[in-house]
């Protein structure tokens, strides 16, 4: 079985948000919550880079890890998902969550936090069934018809790589190989506990 | 100077030019490697300088463009482990010594029985105040429990359905329970800050162990040694939980990600050690000490009563010749 794993080539984000933007029209996200954002580090100064983040989908997730009513789970192709129904709209996970993933509709609004949102890795929700209360909830599950996330297909740079870890490792390894440098896979140190040399 | 010199400079000349000429661009034809990104920041000396990776990003919520904040990762060994051994060891600790007080001592008794006259100890806005306090704290502390145990105690023998619906309910009582809860903090700091700066009478009681550990009765004024603790308890924890509450209730209003961790430390570690400490003062308040919940019941208290635990107050009380106390009838 697959390891499921995103990897941001943090020397070759140009910050077009394409990512950003298929994610959002892809699962209609709605607005004010983002499941992947793209961050520049050191904007307009010399030495700024971009990176494009979203939930990491994290070996031995924390999010899942602290919610109070185990909504988490982890799919046999290592994506963390969540069940809505169960979500009490807590906070915790945010809380925990190494890469600030977990977003939820109405941040503020005392006792009515919503629902928690997050990336699904494309991979819908608890069921895998591509129904309109799924889409409505979670997204499309394009994993389920064996495609990959739509923000690392339509990355204009191939910044952003999204599949099985190995193999997303590799090319990343080659292309390091190839045109000799890179600033290693960002996150994969917190979120999995180990790291691409750069 | 010979022609042959002349020659032998030019085709040397020549000899140099050629050899620059074709020697540099051999040198730049050869493999290098031109890094573009060699200046920009890396994530090991980010995550080493602040612990944590903030850029800029052109969300309306600016709390998105913090992409990387491995302390929550502390925050999770906090609320997965300390937080329940603090909980668990002073909740059922202080349960523990008060099933071994009751078994040894028993209930504290009138020593000089009951005088059938009464004297009024809390009003009806005093008491009023104390019982809606109460009442939400009860429901605040087990709504809160339920965050931190649930679903190691009530998850397993239910559905997830249901525990969600109770812990749904459970958010929502505690959200909204914690402005009567405030105001009534606020209120009992007010009400009784003049019966409850520590004084030298308090010195002697807590010296005499308060008359809990004897039979001895230190006199004490309208609220001893230990209520005094009690109150101050309840306004600097209340206080303590109702700020790092109303923070944990609307993040990000001046508080960032690790504000908010360090807001529901002090949430859950002072809330713990609050209902231990409330769990003392509801054992004394009723089976530990006969007369005493008369005084937040009915209000009023057996002049007995008062003149074993209240000596001071009820000299004063009778001292004021208000006629506050009044004579019950013999039964």
């Amino acid at each position: 079985m697959a390891r499921m794993k995103f990897l941001c080539d943090a020397d070759r984000c140009i910050e077009c948000n394409a990512c950003v933007t298929a994610c959002k029209n892809e699962h209609e996200v709605p607005w004010g919550i983002n499941r992947r954002r793209v961050v520049t580090i050191n904007d307009g100064q010399p030495g700024e880079r971009s990176v494009s983040m979203a939930c990491m989908h994290c070996t031995d997730a924390p999010c899942a890890a602290v919610c109070p009513v185990n909504c988490f789970f982890t799919t046999a192709d290592g994506v963390v998902l969540h069940s809505k129904d169960l979500c009490i709209g807590c906070g915790y996970c945010f809380y925990a969550c190494p890469f600030g993933a977990p977003q939820y509709p109405r941040v503020g609004n005392f006792g009515s936090r919503g629902k928690m949102d997050k990336c699904t890795f494309c991979a819908g929700g608890p069921d895998p069934e591509n129904t309109q209360a799924n889409y409505a909830q979670y997204g499309t599950n394009r994993l389920g018809e064996g495609k990959l996330p739509l923000c690392a297909e339509m990355c204009s740079t191939k910044s952003l790589l999204a599949g099985d870890g190995d193999i997303i490792a590799k090319i990343y390894k080659e292309r390091v190989a190839k045109r000799g440098y890179g600033s290693g896979a960002w996150g994969w140190k917190t979120a999995y506990r180990e790291t691409i040399a750069g | 100077m010979t022609l042959h010199t002349h020659i032998r400079t030019a085709l040397g000349a020549f000899a140099i030019l050629l050899a620059v000429a074709f020697v540099s661009p051999a040198a730049a034809q050869a493999p290098t490697t031109v890094n573009p990104t060699a200046s920009s920041v890396k994530e090991e000396q980010l995550l080493q300088e602040l612990n944590k990776i903030t850029g800029r990003c052109t969300l309306p919520n600016q709390t998105a463009c913090t992409i990387e904040q491995p302390a929550g990762r502390d925050w999770r060994e906090f609320h997965q482990v300390t937080l329940r051994w603090i909980a668990a060891i002073s909740i059922i600790g202080v349960l523990a010594l008060l099933v071994i007080f009751y078994l040894t001592r028993g209930m504290v008794r009138l020593e000089s029985g009951r005088s059938g006259r009464t004297i009024v100890r809390f009003n009806a806005l005093e008491r009023m105040v104390h019982w809606m306090t109460a009442t939400c704290f009860i429901i605040l502390a087990f709504s809160g429990l339920n965050i931190t145990f649930g679903k190691i105690l009530l998850l397993p023998i239910m559905s997830p359905e249901a525990f969600t619906a109770i812990s749904q309910w459970g958010k929502y009582f505690h959200n909204y329970l914690s402005f009567p809860f405030t105001i009534g903090t606020i209120m009992i700091f007010l009400m009784w800050i003049g019966g409850n700066i520590p004084n030298k009478v308090d010195v002697e009681w807590v010296k005499r162990g308060g008359g809990i550990v004897g039979h001895d009765h230190p006199p004490a004024e309208r609220f001893n040694g230990g209520q005094k603790m009690i109150y101050w308890i309840v306004v600097i924890g209340g206080a303590a939980v109702a700020i790092s509450g109303y923070i944990l209730m609307f993040p990000f209003y001046g508080t960032t990600v690790s504000g908010v961790q360090l807001a529901q430390i002090v949430h859950g570690i002072v809330a713990a050690l609050f209902i231990a400490a409330m769990l003392g003062h509801i054992y004394i308040g009723t089976i530990g000490m006969e007369g005493a919940f008369e005084a937040m019941g009915s209000g009023e208290v057996d002049v007995n009563w008062a003149k074993e635990h209240h000596k001071l107050w009820l000299e004063e009380e009778m001292g004021k010749g208000n006629s506050r106390a009044k004579a019950q009838p013999a039964e």
